[in-house]
């Protein structure tokens, strides 16, 4: 089992990416070899902090191996990080076509935080 | 007493009003509560008699009695704890020091370590005419991001039986509402302009909320245009002093000095507002 997330603006794979982790509108998890594939709203859009590290929180607890966004901050790095799943940033465009991209290899993680913290806040 | 000088927008003349008010009241003290940035001590030229750090709690995990059961992040409401599969990450710049990770810690696996935030300074103001003035600010660390903690601790330094004047922060978040709280009175020092009178209008919403009495003060007032007569007129607030834009005022703030030292008629219009604050309060 091999299970992808990513950052998405509405629950169906033709929305777009959304460019932030934390306060994103959905995450989608793909399963890479089942083709099985689920919404899940982000219940940390309007938190006042911590969005990052709650999401990242979330995410890890689904099994997930690799995150694709836009973007993501310095605390969500950190808690993706230690939690041993890998981030891909600067992802954009529909979600099934990006995860198309995934399975052909086209991807490489990120290092390091793409943005500073407080990047989603109030979008 | 307590009075509290906010204002919605910065760069008002919250400074100007509060050191100006204190230097006018006999025996106050003035406690500069904008501690991410004080700048009271650059008027008032205190002595510093006294330095102490300030600490919050923050938590420690114990690793090896941690079952990794996530009730301390689920207790967290400023999401500053992470519970991983084979980790917990603790995020101290999100932590307030609350204290609920570690008292709900079911493995006892949390202790509480203190991090220094910041420093109060507490000292002497004297003033040319033999006045006393009793001087305290809180200076938080740079990088530090939790200040009301620290604002917390600088109000403990209120004295009940006399007058307090607090210098509080812009805005009108946390900080704000940690510096004004508990005051008798708050004065809110805004600017006939789009922005100051877009941020008062904050400003009242958080006081009328916090149900603390207030009054405006209209500084550079012969300025920008008459929207903030309005809406006070319309609002019933009561404009309790207006201070024209005036270049010998503005030169002596730009030396470090305060309006009643260039100026000193102004020591018995800062007196009068200070008594109608005073009289209204005891109505």
């Amino acid at each position: 089992m091999s299970k992808i997330c990513i950052t998405s603006r509405g629950e169906d794979l033709q929305s777009e990416v959304d460019p932030r982790f934390g306060r994103c509108a959905y995450f989608i998890i793909a399963d890479t070899e089942s083709g099985e594939c689920e919404a899940v709203r982000n219940p940390n859009i309007d938190s006042s902090g911590g969005a990052g590290i709650q999401s990242g929180q979330l995410i890890a607890e689904k099994g997930v191996k690799s995150v694709l966004t836009g973007n993501v901050g310095p605390n969500a790095y950190q808690t993706l990080n230690a939690a041993g799943v890998s981030i891909i940033t600067g992802v954009s465009g529909k979600v099934r076509e990006v995860i198309e991209k995934y399975k052909n290899g086209k991807f490489q993680s990120t290092d390091g935080p793409s943005v500073d913290s407080h990047f989603g806040m109030g979008k | 007493m307590i009075i509290s000088i906010a204002s919605g927008k910065g760069g008002t003349g919250k400074t100007t009003v509060a050191t100006n008010l204190a230097l006018s009241v006999p025996h106050a003290r003035i406690l500069d509560c904008d501690v991410e940035e004080p700048n009271a001590h650059i008027f008032l030229k205190p002595e510093i008699k006294e330095k102490v750090p300030v600490f919050i709690p923050v938590p420690k995990i114990d690793k090896e009695r941690c079952n990794g059961c996530g009730r301390c992040k689920e207790v967290c409401v400023y999401n500053a704890l992470a519970v991983l599969k084979n980790d917990v990450l603790v995020f101290s710049e999100l932590c307030h020091g609350c204290g609920a990770c570690a008292y709900f810690c079911p493995q006892k696996a949390i202790t509480e370590v203190n991090k220094e935030i910041g420093v109060i300074e507490t000292g002497n103001s004297r003033t040319s005419w033999g006045g006393d003035l009793e001087f305290i600010h809180g200076k938080l660390n740079i990088g530090q991001a939790m200040s009301p903690p620290l604002i917390r601790a600088v109000k403990k330094y209120i004295d009940p039986a006399g007058v307090n004047i607090i210098d509080a922060p812009p805005g009108t978040s946390c900080p704000v509402i940690e510096s004004v709280k508990g005051s008798d009175f708050c004065i809110l020092v805004t600017e006939p302009t789009p922005f100051g009178l877009n941020d008062l209008i904050l400003a009242v919403e958080v006081l009328r909320k916090l149900t603390i009495p207030f009054g405006v003060v209209i500084n550079r007032s012969d300025l920008g245009d008459r929207k903030t007569d309005d809406y006070c007129r319309k609002e019933n607030i009561a404009v309790l002093m207006r201070i024209p834009f005036e270049k010998e005022i503005a030169a002596a703030y730009s030396r470090g000095m305060t309006i009643v030292e260039v100026l000193p008629h102004y020591r018995e219009r800062f007196q009068a507002m200070f008594e109608m604050i005073r009289d209204g309060k005891k109505k």
